[in-house]
């Protein structure tokens, strides 16, 4: 049995961990622009006056939710090369997660705007407002705050997904970690860190998307 | 190769894989329901030992990534003299983890029953384990149905990070299958239309049977 912490091998790995960090924040930072805006897309593509769109927009969005994240990282970077699309391990898993939080954040956007009472579209339309002005001026400073906490949460759970990336080879944390672990068979070091790498990330973060929503709140005059 | 071909020739590996993923989020889930409860009740304990040791347990949990926990559970754990085999640990962690969420879903729907129902319990001169058993949680498990349904459906999705390890789930087979054949279209594939027939087919409707079954049971008492 050997349990004893080392403090050399932790100085050493160190180093190398917190340079992983930064790969895995800039993952979460790009996978979630990707996702703010595909959500934006999806939510958008079901407020279509055509029925078929909407369902069609639906049934994928219930897809993506109901399915592994893990399973579509495969998919995409596995399945690309059939058809001719090489990705590298980033590309594939930027855009598997930004496509699977896609449809988490569309939810999000769609209870925001669903939470706008129907009285503002229809004084927005009396007053002749046109579409753009009605969901600019009128529509989403009403819809944002209600969405913005379940925006923040999205936020911490791209994060604690990145570790799913490391499947494909991407070098974030988990994958450094691994890697660690299996060159120098000592696992108890680099994966304690790692855990306490995203407990110091993902908390503080929590804690300032909260911040966050209360200032946008004020700013709109909200309470 | 067809895909009607591709199901011919390897539908009992995927077969196999299925049956190992619905026995990982059975006991997955097991676990998470008990540890929910627990953690849940603990948080509104009068006792602040009681109340800090949940909550520690719940942000540790939810704040560290599953798959840390995982690699943790199966790699970390045996140097102090715990091992556990792959499907143990798989689900382990598993309901582990997704329990810390369910835990603050069984608090916030112990705190959504109305405050005249425990005043009234009280008044009846209940004892506070009859009054949680009797009045306070059956309403509360009706409230927080709807929630779980969802828990359970990121708890099966994230069942799939158990192959991880090692566990022959249907992502195991899957990969395997991928890495033998190259046929990457066809054995994805299958695996995502198997994982969205589990839950939109099976694990939703069920729910769904299970929460309007509970309010009519609730409704005659």
């Amino acid at each position: 049995m050997n349990f004893e912490w080392r403090w050399d091998f932790t100085w050493q790995i160190l180093p190398r961990l917190l340079e992983a960090t930064l790969t895995t924040m800039a993952a979460a930072a790009i996978g979630y622009s990707v996702a703010l805006l595909g959500g934006l897309i999806f939510a958008l593509g079901q407020r279509t006056p055509s029925r078929v769109i909407t369902f069609i927009v639906r049934e994928i969005v219930e897809f993506i939710r109901s399915t592994p994240l893990v399973l579509q990282i495969f998919f995409i970077y596995f399945v690309g090369p059939q058809f001719g699309i090489r990705m590298s391990p980033w590309h594939a898993g930027m855009l598997a997660l930004g496509v699977h939080y896609s449809a988490y954040l569309s939810e999000v956007y769609r209870g925001g705007l669903d939470a706008v009472p129907k009285g503002q579209w229809e004084a927005a339309l009396a007053l002749n407002l046109s579409t753009t002005s009605t969901y600019t001026r009128i529509i989403l400073p009403q819809a944002l705050p209600p969405a913005l906490a379940g925006m923040g949460n999205y936020l911490v759970g791209i994060l604690k997904d990145t570790p799913l990336l490391s499947v494909i080879g991407v070098a974030e944390l988990m994958h450094t970690a691994n890697s660690i672990g299996a060159a120098n068979y000592r696992y108890l070091e680099p994966y304690t860190i790692v855990g306490l790498i995203f407990l110091l990330i993902s908390l503080p973060l929590a804690g300032l998307t909260r911040l966050f929503e209360m200032w946008v709140r004020r700013k709109l005059g909200m309470k | 190769m067809s895909f009607w071909n591709f199901l011919e020739i390897y539908w009992p590996r995927l077969l196999s894989g299925t049956i190992v993923t619905i026995e990982v989020f059975l006991l997955a889930s097991g676990l998470a329901i008990a540890i929910a409860i627990a953690a849940g009740l603990m948080r509104l304990s009068t006792n602040p030992a009681v109340r800090w040791t949940s909550l520690i347990y719940i942000e540790a949990l939810r704040g560290t990534s599953l798959i840390v926990q995982l690699y943790w559970i199966y790699f970390v754990l045996p140097l102090f003299g715990l091992t556990l085999d792959k499907f143990n640990a798989g689900f382990i962690a598993v309901g582990m983890n997704l329990g810390a969420y369910g835990a603050e879903l069984v608090r916030g729907a112990i705190q959504a029953v109305p405050k005249g129902q425990w005043e009234a319990a009280y008044a009846l001169s209940m004892s506070p384990a009859k009054r949680m058993w009797r009045i306070i949680f059956p309403q509360a498990f009706v409230i927080m149905l709807p929630p779980w349904g969802n828990l359970l459906i990121e708890l099966l999705k994230y069942s799939a990070l158990v192959s991880l390890i090692g566990v022959t789930d249907l992502m195991f087979q899957t990969k395997q299958i991928n890495s033998s054949t190259f046929l990457s279209v066809q054995a994805f594939g299958a695996a995502l239309i198997i994982y969205y027939v589990l839950a939109r087919l099976l694990l939703t409707p069920g729910l769904r049977w299970v929460e309007t079954k509970m309010q009519r049971q609730l409704q005659r008492n």
